[in-house]
């Protein structure tokens, strides 16, 4: 990779602290991204996406939550040396956040136009009435009427609540977006306007993005490299071709097998077996060895280091290199 | 239909609310084979999950016929219908807020047999729920466990042993995977497969996930804000959809694949409010293709090939 990197994230690790137990949220986490490109996160519940999109924000909850070690390095400075001053004028302006829920994103007592505004006042040195205008030409852009915007949250709809806030999250042109499942709240035919919008911005504006989402059909559709988590770690990353048309970990193909196909008819997925291992007794060796169908002796006590099976395509899996198959 | 254990006929439920009648369901018609699925398909507010408790009579139908092995539903009293709950029952959503967090998870699958007092010793009892739970692949162990200390698969098998219970004949499956994670998600679907298989259960399986509907039905119907727009056998829906709303709703859906190239339809704006819904045809607003007729005339279902219904005036002429 060369060295135009955005965002580079070294050696992640994050736990979440309480009396009796320390869960490992993340741990020893490497990603990085360039300027304009979208990387899709995938993973299940508690595989540690936003935790790990959450630490780039600084705004996980500490207590509990523990950034051990590592570094986010954002054009070249690492964020997790910035004072709590320093980082605010870097959120929203350098680097927004699209939320999971939009329902609840939205302050419900003031009218969006206002709260698209606050963004640009914050940031940008202008007057009450150019923000509010450039506020309105936002909501134009994500396809609202500029006279809705003296409405409130509760009033739209939960598509149009979303675009409401991609635009607030877009307001002072960020280089670096992050949407943390930005439309699994939303209906399918709502889904498609939103990713479309999306897509059509990211053009545009050529803005860098984290996608978290757990659904494959998107990051076929939205993303350029997908890094794909399970238990706190990458286990595979690569573009999109490569997790698509090689993948490499037995996971991922999990992951692929457990979703239903429309075109050809199945009789029976086949599901992973057993379920995510309990984050604070992550079991030995490989996370994923207790769930694996090729899982060997060798994968209950050794850790895997990442394997490159091609250029740009790493899969942490001991097997990696025979297709993920002892037998293969 | 010969082997029909489930007809529903004119089905209509209203809701009185502030700013007017909410019609959830309008005028819905379908019958269910023995043994079948139906997939019952659409977007939030069109009614689906409605005529799943209508038919169980959860809510009360504003009118309409409910026919289930001959007997109407709808007209029972209290005590047949405390009967009649045995041979149908219902899954729902939330595995989360639909098990009582203070029942033990054999509290909770015993429930039903403890209500219908089915069960003539406490030894008989017992035997029952430890067998619903092999059924439904549930450790012997979590038999004390409460539902927090449960994952959502795990729950969710919770909820099946209960509504199979009493050996019903039928069961509403309320989008009963929408809440699991993928991998959990397959392991369920799989379940039901097979249950379906060994007790000879018919389904009507609710859910907004048209690749997991196509998966798991026989039949397929399309919802819109309260109407039936397109009933039809699974294969031939995906294959040649023909009311416009399946198209874009086809289309919509994210394929996990690289190879297929998607001409998406996007469709403007939202779903329109049900309450006091516009004359003619429910989906006109967001419609391409609509007429001035779509916007005066309701359009009925009408068979376009055998066995595929739609309701589109464009399929008219």
């Amino acid at each position: 990779m060369n060295g135009d990197k955005l965002l580079e994230i070294k050696n992640l690790t994050v736990h979440y602290e309480s009396f009796d137990a320390t869960v490992h949220a993340v741990e020893n986490l490497n990603l990085s991204l360039r300027h304009g490109e979208t990387l899709g996160l995938v993973g299940e519940t508690g595989a540690g996406k936003t935790t790990t999109v959450k630490s780039v924000m600084r705004i996980l909850p500490d207590p509990p939550a523990k950034i051990v070690s590592g570094e986010i390095l954002f054009d070249g400075q690492d964020l997790l040396k910035l004072s709590v001053k320093e980082m605010r004028k870097i959120r929203g302006k350098q680097i927004s956040m699209i939320f999971q829920d939009p329902m609840t994103s939205l302050n419900p007592v003031m009218t969006v136009a206002e709260q698209i505004a606050e963004v640009i006042r914050l940031h940008e040195k202008c007057s009450k009435k150019d923000a509010h205008k450039k506020a309105c030409d936002m909501l134009e852009l994500v396809g609202i009427r500029p006279e809705r915007g003296s409405d409130y949250p509760h009033q739209f709809s939960g598509g149009m609540k979303q675009r409401v806030v991609i635009a607030m999250a877009l307001a002072c042109n960020p280089r670096f977006l992050i949407a943390d499942e930005p439309t699994t709240a939303l209906d399918v035919t709502i889904q498609a306007q939103v990713l479309e919008l999306m897509k059509r911005l990211k053009a545009q504006y050529q803005t860098a993005m984290i996608m978290i989402t757990h659904d494959l059909g998107i990051v076929a559709d939205i993303c350029d490299y997908v890094a794909i988590m399970y238990a706190g770690e990458v286990v595979e990353y690569g573009t999109r071709e490569h997790i698509f048309n090689h993948t490499g970990h037995p996971y991922t193909r999990g992951l692929f097998a457990c979703i239903p196909d429309i075109f050809t008819d199945q009789n029976e997925l086949e599901p992973i077996n057993g379920l995510t291992p309990d984050p604070t007794q992550l079991p030995e060796g490989c996370r994923f060895h207790p769930r694996c169908p090729h899982a060997t002796e060798r994968c209950a006590k050794e850790h895997p280091e990442n394997i490159e099976l091609a250029p740009g395509h790493f899969v942490a899996c001991h097997l990696a290199n025979k297709g993920g198959n002892e037998n293969a | 239909m010969p082997n029909t254990l489930l007809e529903v006929k004119h089905l209509k439920k209203y809701f009185n609310t502030k700013a007017g009648l909410l019609h959830a369901v309008d005028d819905v018609s379908f019958s269910i084979a023995k043994g079948e699925t139906l997939g019952l398909v659409g977007e939030s507010g069109c009614g689906k999950s409605t005529i799943g408790r209508a038919i169980l009579r959860l809510h009360e139908p504003t009118s309409g016929e409910v026919i289930l092995d001959g007997t109407d539903v709808t007209k029972l009293n209290k005590q047949e219908l405390r009967e009649l709950r045995r041979k149908m029952q219902i899954v729902f959503q939330d595995p989360y807020s639909s098990l009582d967090g203070r029942k033990s998870v054999f509290e909770s699958i015993g429930e039903p047999l403890v209500i219908q007092k089915v069960c003539k010793s406490k030894a008989e009892y017992e035997k029952r729920v430890y067998e619903l739970m092999e059924t439904v692949g549930l450790a012997e162990r979590l038999v004390n466990a409460y539902p927090h200390e449960l994952d959502g698969g795990r729950r969710q098998r919770v909820g099946i042993a209960r509504a199979l219970a009493l050996n019903p004949s039928f069961l509403v499956l309320d989008e009963p995977v929408s809440a699991l994670d993928v991998s959990i998600q397959a392991q369920v679907l799989n379940l039901m497969q097979k249950l379906q298989k060994d007790l000879g259960l018919t389904y009507l399986f609710i859910s907004h996930n048209l690749s997991v509907v196509k998966h798991i039905s026989d039949r397929i119907a399309v919802m819109y804000l309260g109407r039936m727009v397109e009933f039809s056998d699974c294969r031939a829906l995906f294959k040649n959809p023909l009311h416009p709303y399946t198209k874009a709703l086809l289309s919509a859906v994210p394929i996990p694949r690289l190879d297929v190239k998607q001409e998406r339809i996007l469709l403007e704006g939202d779903v329109p409010s049900p309450v006091n819904p516009a004359p003619g045809c429910r989906f006109a607003s967001r419609c391409a293709s609509c007429m001035e007729i779509c916007r005066e005339k309701q359009p009925e279902l009408q068979e376009i090939e055998p066995g595929h219904f739609a309701a589109c005036h464009l399929l008219n002429d």
